[in-house]
């Protein structure tokens, strides 16, 4: 493929920017404040693969050297119109690695009742979840959720659960180690069924 | 033997993750298993991600718009 690309193969270069632009679109979308901006992201990240892939050394897999230039490309434009972002750039410093507990410790007995770790106050069943998580509010929700997360829980997320990319890929396109893409995901899952859970009316019979 | 189950509830809300993936070993799944079969609690929880994830797949919608896609291919020189 890295041969094709850099004989400028036409077929090679659309079946890799078939493959990839979804993914680089989404993952942009989630660091810039709009479609637009996104897609320009993405047009950009292509120009630099096109220009930068005689110097592409093979260190890393093609795919992380082509995300990690799209990320550069959409931190650089995030930046730029961090004012328009819907979520304060604020919480990236309360990050990636600080231990954040998946469901509030509240909601758990504590030491000194009968059953300490179990729960105290329990999740309902959530009723008719297909339907109701595919509503515009719930969407919102989701969107929201995933915009507040720390940056790398973003990408994680975005890539494994909206992309559908498996824990390998994941890893492979953002260079992280697979301990570290299972911890990434475990906090972003969790925080994005916290806030449909308190957003939205899940058990109720319907919406 | 379930008395000696040492997954708790508020255990396993940060092994769903690692269940899910089943990277959990041997032992470590059969007491998640044994501990989901008497806990509706944390049944509940594990239907609520894996409608949570299913439900973020189904964000993955915006198809790559030919004019994008076009712009794109006739960036190669």
């Amino acid at each position: 493929m890295v041969e094709a690309l850099r004989r400028g193969d036409p077929d090679a270069y659309a079946r890799l920017v078939d493959e990839l632009t979804p993914a680089l679109l989404r993952l942009a979308m989630a660091h810039v404040p709009s479609r637009a901006v996104a897609e320009e992201v993405v047009q950009d990240t292509w120009v630099g693969v096109i220009n930068g892939i005689d110097r592409f050394e093979g260190r890393s897999a093609l795919r992380t050297w082509i995300f990690g230039i799209m990320l550069n490309i959409a931190r650089t434009r995030g930046k730029r119109e961090k004012r328009t972002l819907p979520f304060s750039s604020f919480r990236r410093r309360a990050e990636e690695g600080s231990d954040e507990p998946a469901v509030d410790p509240d909601r758990f007995q504590g030491r000194r009742d009968d059953q300490p770790g179990a729960w105290a106050s329990p999740p309902a069943a959530w009723h008719e979840p297909e339907r109701k998580l595919a509503t515009n509010e719930a969407r919102r929700v989701m969107l929201e959720a995933i915009a507040a997360l720390p940056p790398r829980q973003r990408d994680v997320i975005v890539l494994r659960d909206v992309q559908g990319y498996s824990a390998e890929d994941a890893r492979n396109a953002l260079d992280i180690s697979q301990t570290n893409q299972r911890v990434l995901l475990h906090r972003a899952r969790s925080k994005v069924r916290a806030a449909l859970e308190e957003t939205l009316d899940m058990e109720a019979l319907s919406i | 033997m379930s008395d000696q189950n040492p997954i708790i509830c508020q255990e396993f809300v940060e092994e769903v993750t690692v269940y899910l993936e089943g990277k959990l070993s041997e032992a470590e799944a059969r007491w998640t298993d044994e501990h989901l079969a008497q806990c509706e609690h944390c049944r509940a929880y594990l239907d609520q991600m894996r409608s949570t994830i299913a439900a973020l797949h189904g964000l993955s919608e915006p198809g790559v718009d030919p004019a994008l896609r076009g712009r794109i291919l006739s960036q190669l020189p």
